[in-house]
């Protein structure tokens, strides 16, 4: 799966969890930058793998801290 | 130098904050005197507990207490050992004997504490390259059991059985993978669809792992719990357990089948480096779990007591957190901490004890009064019970 088709997609799938309509660069942190909690990630979390057909598990989610790193897994996710 | 404890500093805040407003600290209650598996003196007042999960009341029977005296006398205070060098005695044979044969299952492996028994069995036979699959909702002791594996943790939402089915379909070809549900979620009281969610897990080869701490002894025909109840037991590969429940001691065990299981004693750490249950504890263990296998008539008066309860607390117009009584457990949804602390401390007053339970321990960060019947409430005391909660809720202003 190419890069910016999977941007494109996972942009689509924030929105409705950027409650705040934070400005979203690759470099945005989940934790920090767009405030999100545990329960808020899980949803998240969810939406995309129902999306990509994946799993990103807990210790692979440990990993990612940035919007950029998560496309980043979505991609090599997809294989 | 860095203050390791630093990063407590938003808790230590948040705790000041709400001892400041004058409420009596949720978490420092004492015991001052247990009177029975009902009633306790707290700062000098007799105070009904309703937050004790002592669901069969078993603490006081006098056949329990007279076994834990005889095992004191006759083994002494502590075995000072692991169950596999000097700490296995007598009585914990016993005491595994009786859960085989309370679950008519083949093995059992009794635990210090039922925190060690998920911690243990979980961590030692999922893996590296193994997933676990597990309900959001799961108890801290799950949780940490998965965390000390090295298999991939794999969540899923509260019950959801296609979010679950989903997430078995996705999980590479040939890899283990373990299934872990619990009978009651013991935040809420609800119990979980087991029947459905196992037949799925069989269905994609996956072995399951079931939590029946809320459940031992009041649910299913023999009181085996949910998996009892709805069918599906001989399904269920690991059966989790406690004895800090209906049993009225302290201690954790697994019950199993499975024909290698007895290998777990020599290769799950938390029961190898850890001293085993004193002999006391074995001794009124086994013998509450045994007359466990013949308490029909306390197990109706708790459903009895759970009904009462339910219905005169939403009757009332408090929240709840099953539409139904599902269990034992009956929870009281708290519009937030301040005035969860206030209704806790109301209660008090009038004399009754529940649980507070605030997140992370909650789900989707709510603040609940959690209450747990027990079978040796009176019908009167339950009627006392909805009486309190009535003055309690109008003088906090939740009502």
């Amino acid at each position: 799966m190419d890069r910016a088709a999977t941007v494109d997609r996972i942009a689509a799938l924030i929105a409705p969890f950027n409650k705040k309509g934070v400005a979203i660069t690759e470099a945005s942190t989940f934790a920090g930058d767009l405030e999100f909690d545990s329960l808020t990630v899980m949803d998240f979390v969810a939406a995309i793998e129902d999306e990509f057909d994946i799993i990103i598990s807990m210790n692979q989610q440990a990993e990612i801290e940035t919007y950029g790193q998560l496309i980043d897994a979505v991609v090599k996710l997809q294989g | 130098m860095t203050d390791l404890f630093s990063k407590f500093d938003a808790l230590i805040a948040q705790r000041e904050g709400l001892l400041a407003t004058g409420v009596t600290d949720p978490f420092g209650l004492v015991m001052e005197r247990v009177i029975s598996p009902t009633v306790a003196v707290c700062n000098g007042r007799e105070t009904i507990l309703l937050g004790t999960y002592n669901y069969m009341g078993m603490t006081f029977d006098p056949d329990v207490i007279a076994a834990g005296k005889q095992a004191l006398d006759d083994f002494g205070s502590g075995t000072t050992g692991s169950r596999v060098l000097n700490g296995t005695y007598a009585g914990h044979r016993a005491v595994e004997q009786a859960l085989k044969e309370f679950y008519g299952m083949d093995h059992a492996m009794v635990f210090s504490t039922g925190y060690q028994a998920n911690l243990g069995i979980i961590s030692t036979i999922a893996g590296k390259g193994d997933y676990i699959v597990l309900d959001i909702d799961s108890h801290a002791s799950i949780w940490d059991g998965c965390k000390m594996g090295d298999a991939e943790v794999v969540p899923f939402k509260h019950n959801d059985i296609e979010a679950m089915e989903k997430r078995l379909k996705r999980i590479p070809e040939g890899a283990g993978k373990l299934v872990i549900l619990e009978g009651v979620y013991s935040m809420l009281g609800d119990i979980a669809p087991l029947k459905e969610m196992i037949r799925i897990a069989k269905e994609h080869g996956a072995m399951v792992l079931v939590d029946e701490a809320h459940s031992m002894g009041f649910i299913g025909p023999n009181g085996r719990g949910v998996a009892e109840d709805q069918g599906v037991l001989d399904q269920v590969d690991f059966v989790i357990g406690t004895f800090s429940k209906s049993v009225g001691t302290v201690g954790g065990f697994c019950v199993s089948n499975h024909p290698k299981f007895e290998i777990m004693r020599l290769v799950c750490r938390p029961y190898v480096f850890t001293a085993s249950l004193p002999p006391s504890v074995v001794a009124t263990a086994a013998t509450s779990i045994r007359k466990l296998m013949h308490g029909a008539d306390k197990r109706a008066h708790l459903w009895e007591n759970s009904r009462t309860l339910h219905k005169g607390l939403r009757d009332l117009g408090f929240q709840l957190g099953t539409a139904e009584p599902q269990s034992a457990i009956i929870a009281v949804i708290m519009p937030d901490l301040e005035r969860g602390a206030g209704m806790w401390e109301a209660l008090l007053h009038e004399g009754l004890y529940v649980n507070l339970a605030r997140p992370p321990a909650t789900p989707a960060g709510m603040t609940l009064l959690r209450c747990s019947l027990c079978a040796e409430h009176s019908a009167e005391q339950v009627q006392t019970i909805i009486g309190m909660f009535a003055r309690a809720g109008k003088a906090a202003g939740i009502l």
